[in-house]
């Protein structure tokens, strides 16, 4: 009994449940779901394929995300919901560049390098926008944040004149796709960078203390002489530099863009991992990990949802139910009931004995 | 029960406990009507408790209240049910709605129906507000009259709902002289028409001006009940405190008192200090080594002096001198650069950050100070919380242990473990014996004697007169948000104390 | 003289409500002329604005949902999802089970009511953000319309059709097409709902006690419930007429448009929290008026009309006219009512 309310208190433990819940469905359902196989891609590189492959592939763009997400939900107890519009924006500015003027260019016309550091130059001021509005300007962070949820792949297709640039150099395809001679899908060593980083710098920076703080209680951390509407502000920074990555993969799978299509609904997945990973949607103290570990839970949810014949456009109609359920459960006024009702359960039975 | 003649409302042998704490211990309470009864307190003394169970939102364990007119002891469950028996209160912050207009705030959620009839309404509303000279008009928006006559506006709703009992817990708190005169004035108007009037407040001056009778309460218990007249101030602020002014006795050991060397200069000086927490400027300094304290009655602004210090609160005037040379503190981080830590005065909502464990919250200040790139290894974290731990024996399960799941006694040591380790020039203590054990209360002020001896200068606030009388140096004294007196040295007693902060003493006898 | 000097202090000052609504009648009628003045005579005709109306109508009505909802201080972003929703089932019940239009009502309708109720109860009884609530509302009504019906297809009940192309013609205010043929100006039946929502809307918030009850909760729902207020009540009613317009909206929408299709009223959500701010409602509650909230929606397509031919045609250009509109609007609202608070003070 100790040792079950011990596993169970541990914020890691609601994914690692759902991560479970979903694996032993699959196994029953269809146990082919796990085949992995190798077989040779588009570019004739011998590569790994399969469901996990794909949730491993897909769920790292949420991860990174999810990391960004982490921090502003942490320090400002709201999301970011323009997350999917804002990715659209800086996947658009790298083929802006790499374009240049003609939308079918031969050659690229810029280093790669140099297209991504543009384009997250541009992601971060976008949050910092969005940031603006929530610290200093005291709105809503999901309010202020529609603003650009709004504009947001309208400002991306105008970016590049609303034509469909296409980049023919197979170089581009390697950090959606694969790098020659790795079977492995690049995203997921993408996805290994930014933890590694987002870990080094909650180690070697106050993040991760200053953002819990001012989420927690504002005006203590003022007190101690933080600022909390920078930190806010930070935050949100913090998360443009995630969506460029994610801007920069998204581009790279098709060597292209569909301004109405790409990273849509993400910001949903986004929020989900976070809730899923058992961080309060109110702000306060956070597990990244267990928010890494949510956003490849989604990802397995919707490949689960996909193998069972769900239509893509239907899915957040599932995703829905289970963001109301998990915020449900987590509600204040439901947890107090939930505690009454056990405690008038325990009564009797202790009578009993 | 028969009740007394001309009584509205009787409150027989009230208790009420908190978990942990006895709030009120049988407390007698009775007010007649047409007058004006001051219910005054120190903080912990009930009174808030006691209002709290009179308007409904506790319920008492004990006790019965009686109600003019009614044959039996009334129960009070809600808010709604104090109203609809005639007992209305206005509260220090404004219940009101400020988006919607003066009549409305008067009438909404009062009556059924659907219909509103703006006509009716605004007419009935006009005529009440001319009865009791309140300068507002009905079809007014409520946010664009001043915070005095938002309370007057509270205060006629009160009185169209037929109360027979009004509370006013310490309206006065955020009004200027010329509104507090309207205010009292609308008091003397309902006076006159029979209304029991009970009156909260922090203010000794306003008590003597309009109030009948006082009531004072201290640590739950009733302490007496008084004519105006039959109680000096002097003696209302030593049943206050508790401590008759006779046979107080000197307290102090000579071994601790400070002793002034000319030559020193001031650590922090302040000059014409003014903040937007509405206090009057204010001069202040500290040398090496010395503990001085702020006193006076809660209210009378001695916590705002040291925000202003520490720059909690906006700053609007003045000037602080570090060692002679001016510094700028506008912000928290300002002062804590320039060695100055603030413990303030409400642990739960400027103190802790309740969901971080015990150890970042000790750590806090020291890393915020270090800066943003340098954060403390785990290893060097725990090592400053288990140092601090055991030297202030928190009682804790770990370091890891989150904060807020501490007594309170050893959460306020964790917030001066946090201030003592990034080992401040200068260490401000706003209250911080309140609320826990006795035990602690006296390890903090051994604590602080141990420091000054350590050439720390600090600063003492408590609502104990005790407390600081044996640590403090020297005592500035406040009332009504002035400085009004210093004293050190030989002025020293708890008899100088009281009288410097009743003041104006002569005054009152006379009228 | 002390007395001169209190009633100086009480001197008539327009109410925030009054004050933002004035405003917003200013803006649409300065962008009106500015139209016709640098449009040319289009704007002139009374059929441009009637054409406003017709297109505008579901919007209108799924505004002044939004604006109850920011009155009472919380927000619904699920009235596009239910609009494309409702459009989608009636759709589905006309053309794949030959129903009748009257029951294709009722389903909207139901489907409002449905989205209210549950998000309501959620909001105001469970205390959760009603931005997460909504938001999985949103997502929910847009999947759900993908699982009832993928493709996107228009109606051919006769019936129905009958209705859509119904048309109440103005008379007097016609005017001559190119061809030089008298043409009558005609508004479609979903104006004449959207008017009568408004006036029902602008009459329950101004003269009924609940309706004042919504103003007092969003002001200061700590005071709302010490005034004897039932505020939970209060709120989940402003969810539940919310979700009921929503219904109503994506059933004139359907009657608009005559087709049912997942991409229905994309970005509705979004135009109607504009409409309603740029209407003169906070965002932080209490303050609104319906009759603004209708002047916000014609404002907010007019300047649309004239960004679209002002020769940037390009779809995009809607939506970050609409943000930019709300920046704007956002900012001017807190500066002006940061100088008003001040000269109280």
């Amino acid at each position: 009994m100790q040792i079950i309310k011990k596993i169970t208190k541990q914020q890691i433990f609601i994914p690692i449940a759902a991560l479970l819940i979903l694996a032993v469905f699959n196994l029953i359902v269809d146990p082919s779901f796990y085949e992995i196989t190798f077989s040779s891609n588009s570019a004739g590189d011998l590569v790994l394929s399969g469901n996990v492959i794909s949730i491993l592939d897909y769920g790292s763009e949420l991860a990174i995300l999810a990391i960004g997400m982490t921090l502003v939900t942490a320090a400002c107890g709201g999301q970011d919901i323009s997350v999917g519009a804002a990715v659209a924006i800086s996947g658009s500015v790298v083929l802006r560049v790499l374009c240049g003027g003609n939308s079918r260019p031969e050659t690229m016309q810029a280093p790669i390098i140099v297209a991504f550091l543009v384009s997250c130059v541009v992601a971060m001021l976008f949050g910092a926008f969005n940031g603006v509005l929530v610290a200093y300007f005291k709105i809503q962070p999901m309010v202020a944040t529609l603003i650009l949820f709004t504009a947001g792949r309208s400002i991306a297709a105008w970016i590049n004149n609303n034509e469909l640039p296409i980049i023919s150099d197979p170089s581009f395809t390697y950090f959606g796709g694969f790098i020659p001679g790795i079977p492995i899908p690049t995203p997921f060593f993408i996805a290994m960078i930014c933890i590694v980083l987002a870990i080094l710098a909650l180690r070697f920076t106050n993040l991760g203390l200053y953002t819990q703080a001012v989420g927690i209680n504002e005006s203590s951390s003022r007190l101690n002489g933080l600022n909390p509407a920078f930190i806010k502000f930070l935050t949100f920074v913090i998360l443009g530099l995630c969506v460029a990555v994610v801007g920069l993969i998204k581009v790279s799978r098709l060597s292209s863009i569909n301004y109405s299509v790409i990273a849509k609904d993400i910001e949903m997945d986004a929020i989900l991992a976070v809730a899923l990973g058992g961080n309060a949607l109110s702000g306060g103290k956070f597990n990244l990990g267990a928010s890494i570990l949510g956003a490849y839970v989604i990802q397995f949810l919707t490949t689960t949802l996909y193998k069972v014949k769900v239509q893509s456009d239907a899915l957040p109609a599932y995703k829905a139910v289970v963001v109301i359920l998990l915020v449900v459960m987590s509600a204040p006024v439901v947890r107090q009931w939930l505690a009454g009702l056990g405690r008038k359960l325990r009564k009797p039975a202790k009578e009993v004995a | 029960m028969p009740m007394k003649e001309k009584s509205v409302l009787e409150m027989k042998n009230i208790h009420k406990s908190f978990p942990g704490v006895k709030a009120l211990q049988g407390v007698d309470f009775n007010l007649c009507e047409g007058e004006i009864h001051a219910l005054m307190g120190e903080n912990g003394a009930g009174k808030s408790t006691l209002i709290k169970v009179l308007t409904g939102v506790y319920e008492k364990d004990e006790g019965q209240i009686w109600l003019k007119g009614k044959e039996k002891a009334v129960s009070i469950r809600s808010p709604q049910d104090a109203q609809r028996l005639g007992i209305s209160t206005v509260y220090q912050e404004i219940t009101l709605c400020p988006n919607l207009s003066v009549a409305e705030n008067m009438y909404i959620g009062r009556t059924g129906g659907f219909g509103q009839n703006w006509k009716k309404m605004n007419a009935d509303a006009d005529r009440i507000l001319r009865s009791l000279d309140i300068p507002a008009r009905a079809n007014q928006q409520l946010s664009s009259c001043s915070i005095a006559i938002q309370q007057m506006v509270a205060i006629a709703r009160a009185v169209d709902m037929d109360c027979k009992v009004l509370i006013l817990d310490e309206p006065t708190s955020s009004l200027d002289e010329q509104e507090v005169a309207k205010l009292f004035g609308l008091m003397r108007d309902l006076r006159a028409r029979g209304v029991g009037i009970i009156f909260v407040t922090h203010f000794l001056d306003q008590v003597y001006e309009v109030c009948d009778k006082i009531t004072v309460l201290r640590d739950g218990k009733l302490v007496g009940e008084y004519e105006i007249k039959d109680l000096p101030r002097v003696q209302l602020v030593s049943r206050m405190l508790g401590k008759e002014l006779d046979d107080m006795t000197e307290i102090r050991s000579e071994s601790l008192v400070y002793h002034e060397k000319d030559a020193d200069t001031a650590v922090f000086e302040a000059k014409g200090l003014q903040s937007t927490a509405g206090i009057k400027p204010f001069d202040f300094y500290i040398k090496k080594g010395e503990v001085n304290g702020f006193t006076g009655l809660l209210g009378s602004g001695r916590s705002e002096c040291v925000r202003a210090i520490f720059g909690a609160d906006r700053v609007i005037g003045g000037t602080v001198k570090k060692s002679g040379k001016t510094v700028k503190i506008t912000k928290p981080i300002h002062a804590m650069k320039n060695g100055i830590a603030y413990l303030p005065e409400d642990r739960k909502v400027d103190g802790i950050v309740g969901d971080l464990s015990v150890r970042e919250n000790i750590i806090l200040a020291l890393q915020v100070l270090k800066g943003f790139f340098r954060p403390f290894t785990r290893a060097e974290a725990n090592k400053f919380a288990e140092e601090y731990i055991k030297l202030l024996e928190i009682k804790t399960a770990s370091a890891d242990t989150p904060i807020k799941s501490l007594s309170g006694g050893n959460q306020q040591k964790v917030i001066l473990a946090r201030w003592l380790l990034a080992n401040p020039e200068y260490l401000i203590l706003d209250e911080p014996t309140r609320g826990i054990d006795v035990g602690t209360k006296i390890e903090i002020q051994k604590l602080v004697l141990k420091l000054a001896s350590e050439g720390m200068s600090v600063t003492f606030i408590s609502s104990e007169t005790d407390e600081m009388l044996r640590t403090c140096s020297r005592l500035v004294v406040m009332r009504d948000r002035k400085v009004v007196g210093e004293l050190s040295g030989e002025d020293l007693t708890q008899n100088k104390i009281m009288n410097t902060i009743a003041g104006g003493e002569e005054e009152s006898c006379r009228s | 003289m002390a007395s001169d000097k209190k009633n100086a202090a009480v001197r008539k000052t327009l109410s925030d409500t009054n004050l933002l609504l004035t405003i917003t009648i200013v803006v649409f009628f300065v962008m009106y002329i500015g139209a016709i003045v640098f449009q040319g005579k289009g704007f002139l005709k009374p059929q441009t604005f009637f054409n406003i109306l017709n297109a505008n109508a579901p919007l209108i009505i799924s505004a002044c949902g939004m604006s109850l909802v920011m009155i009472t201080g919380g927000i619904d972003i699920s009235v596009g999802g239910v609009t494309a929703l409702v459009t989608m089932c009636c759709a589905v019940y006309l053309d794949f089970h030959q129903g009748n239009v009257f029951v294709s009502l009722l389903i909207a309708l139901g489907i409002g009511l449905g989205f209210g109720l549950v998000q309501g109860f959620l909001v105001a009884y469970l205390e959760i953000q009603p931005f997460i609530v909504t938001l999985a509302g949103m997502f929910f009504a847009r999947g759900m319309t993908t699982i009832v019906n993928t493709y996107p297809f228009n109606v051919e009940n006769s019936q129905f059709v009958a209705l859509k192309d119904t048309r109440i013609l103005i008379p007097g205010m016609g005017s001559y097409n190119k061809a030089g043929v008298y043409v009558d100006a005609y508004i479609e039946i979903g104006v004449i709902v959207a008017l009568l929502i408004v006036v029902l809307m602008f009459c329950m918030l101004r003269w009924s006690k609940p309706g004042r009850n919504f103003y007092a909760v969003g002001g200061n729902s700590q005071s709302a419930l010490m005034l004897g207020i039932n505020v939970k009540r209060t709120r989940f009613l402003s969810h539940l007429i919310c979700g009921l317009l929503a219904g109503i909206c994506g059933f004139v929408y359907f009657l608009h448009v005559g087709s049912g299709a997942v991409s229905h009223a994309s970005g509705m959500e979004m135009n109607a929290i504009a409409s309603s701010i740029i209407g003169g409602t906070m965002l932080t509650g209490g303050v609104g008026n319906i009759i603004g909230t209708f002047f916000g929606v014609l404002s907010l397509s007019t300047i649309q009309i004239i960004v679209s031919s002002a020769g940037l045609e390009e779809a995009w250009w809607t939506g970050i006219t609409v943000a930019a509109m709300l920046c704007l609007f956002l900012v001017v609202q807190s500066v002006v009512m940061a100088r008003k608070k001040r000269a109280v003070q």
